[in-house]
């Protein structure tokens, strides 16, 4: 028999398919953990999965709500997520890049008013998925790194 | 075509190409009110908000002759060093303010994005009149409205643009809307400075796939518009290699004693040396008129997004 290297979680969130190397961004991303959160929180790191590598994250007794989620689509764009209740997978869907990121990203362009004291949020449109493109919908630039620019 | 009033002008491409001739068409209309020959007082009792943070002469002029062509009035500052700004006071708190001052606000702020951002804190229509490096609506209206003016058309016209095409906010814009009308373009730059890829991306996607040149002579030859726009010193860390590469790119009447007889030149203005005072007194010099024609733009601009004119 197999040998799980996490264990089952009972209730809670799986996200799996990570690219590899990417859970602790993910986590990052989510605001996880949370400092009031009591929530256990399994990271596995380049685990073999049937054709590569992947990540996974699992979160107990918590269920993320899919906005919560879409985020980590910028930097984990295969990702799975698996509400799990009574140790069964009830929910299962891959994560979705919004068509607006709002808040999400930061404009890597320093003269974009976005980057000033205004009070404003990020606001980008997605341009392209695959390639993912994202355009500010403030000074119409693209950044180049949408990863490094992640809020 | 969609209601202009209550519309903020903010890109040239928050407008289909129909509704850029609808402009086109009322300004067409003003141009004897902007000289003067006529009177009107359409803006009477209207308030326009004149707000320039940074340093203008023609845009703020020609946006302020409008208003005051049309009847209407103008309060603002021409320098932000006056005004709470300089205390901390946001860019969304002027707008604000002058929102419940004005009927219509025209700005223009060093920072990119800053129309759209004063257009989300305004009631009042914005009309950008430059937000940094970003974008320049109004310049590019007047620089089609010139077009159509001289060459009796938009689209079909083979247009070279010339100078610093890398920084320039008023060649991106232009750029972007001359590909959509279908104009034939050629840029021709020093490679330091040539059109940044995504306008050239832009173009592309609209169908016309522009000629990158160094060659300013050949790049005439069959031109019927030559856009110049000035290459600026700070861009060159070489102030020997600036002199060299500013001097290849200089238009003179004997440069365009070669090109068709009915080329027009023009230029956002100011200009330093890139096109000789000989070139000033030649039929294709169009910089003048094309200076003149902010005004009537800005009228048609200004009473179509006060509900004005239809």
């Amino acid at each position: 028999m197999k040998e799980l290297r996490v264990q089952p979680i009972m209730n809670g969130t799986v996200i799996d398919h990570i690219t590899p190397g990417k859970a602790l961004k993910v986590l990052h991303i989510l605001g996880l953990p949370k400092p009031e959160s009591t929530s256990t929180i399994s990271v596995a790191i380049n685990v073999p999965g049937k054709t590569c590598k992947k990540d996974i994250v699992k979160i107990e007794d918590r269920e993320l709500e899919s906005s919560e989620v879409d985020r980590i689509a910028l930097i984990a764009p295969n990702a799975t997520i698996n509400i799990i209740r009574n140790y069964d997978v009830v929910e299962k869907h891959r994560v979705n890049i919004p068509e607006e990121l709002i808040g999400i990203v930061r404009c890597s362009n320093p003269t974009c008013v976005t980057n000033s004291t205004e009070p404003v949020q990020h606001r980008f449109t997605v341009v392209s998925k695959n390639p993912l493109r994202v355009k500010c919908q403030y000074c119409l630039r693209e950044p180049a790194d949408i990863e490094n620019h992640i809020l | 075509m969609n209601c202009f009033k209550g519309r903020d002008v903010v890109s040239v491409n928050d407008f289909t190409n129909a509704e850029i001739e609808h402009i086109l068409d009322v300004a067409e209309k003003m141009v004897p009110i902007a000289r003067g020959e006529e009177k009107n007082r359409i803006m009477d009792g209207r308030v326009m908000a004149s707000l320039f943070f940074e340093p203008s002469t023609r845009t703020r002029l020609s946006f302020e002759a409008a208003m005051y062509r049309l009847g209407g009035k103008v309060i603002g500052f021409s320098d932000a060093s006056g005004t709470s700004v300089k205390k901390g006071e946001t860019l969304a708190d002027t707008i604000r303010m002058a929102d419940a001052y004005s009927d219509v606000i025209a700005m223009r702020h060093p920072l990119m994005g800053s129309a759209r951002l004063a257009a989300e804190f305004s009631k009042v229509p914005v009309l950008n009149g430059g937000d940094g490096a970003g974008q320049h609506p109004t310049q590019c209206l007047l620089d089609l409205f010139t077009i159509r003016s001289e060459k009796g058309k938009i689209g079909g016209n083979k247009v070279v643009l010339l100078g610093d095409l890398k920084y320039g906010r008023t060649v991106h814009s232009l750029t972007s809307a001359l590909s959509r009308f279908g104009c034939e373009m050629t840029f021709v730059a020093p490679e330091q400075l040539q059109m940044p890829k995504e306008v050239i991306n832009e173009c592309i996607e609209h169908g016309v796939t522009p000629c990158l040149s160094t060659n300013l002579a050949e790049a005439l030859a069959d031109a019927d518009v030559l856009y110049v726009t000035r290459i600026q010193k700070e861009r060159f860390p070489d102030a020997a290699e600036y002199e060299r590469v500013a001097g290849l790119y200089i238009v003179n009447k004997e440069l365009l004693s070669g090109c068709k007889k009915d080329l027009i030149v023009m230029h956002p203005l100011p200009r330093v040396n890139e096109i000789h005072p000989d070139v000033d007194s030649t039929p294709h010099a169009a910089y003048f008129r094309q200076a003149f024609n902010g005004v009537p733009v800005r009228m048609a601009l200004i009473s179509l997004v006060l509900g004005a004119m239809e």
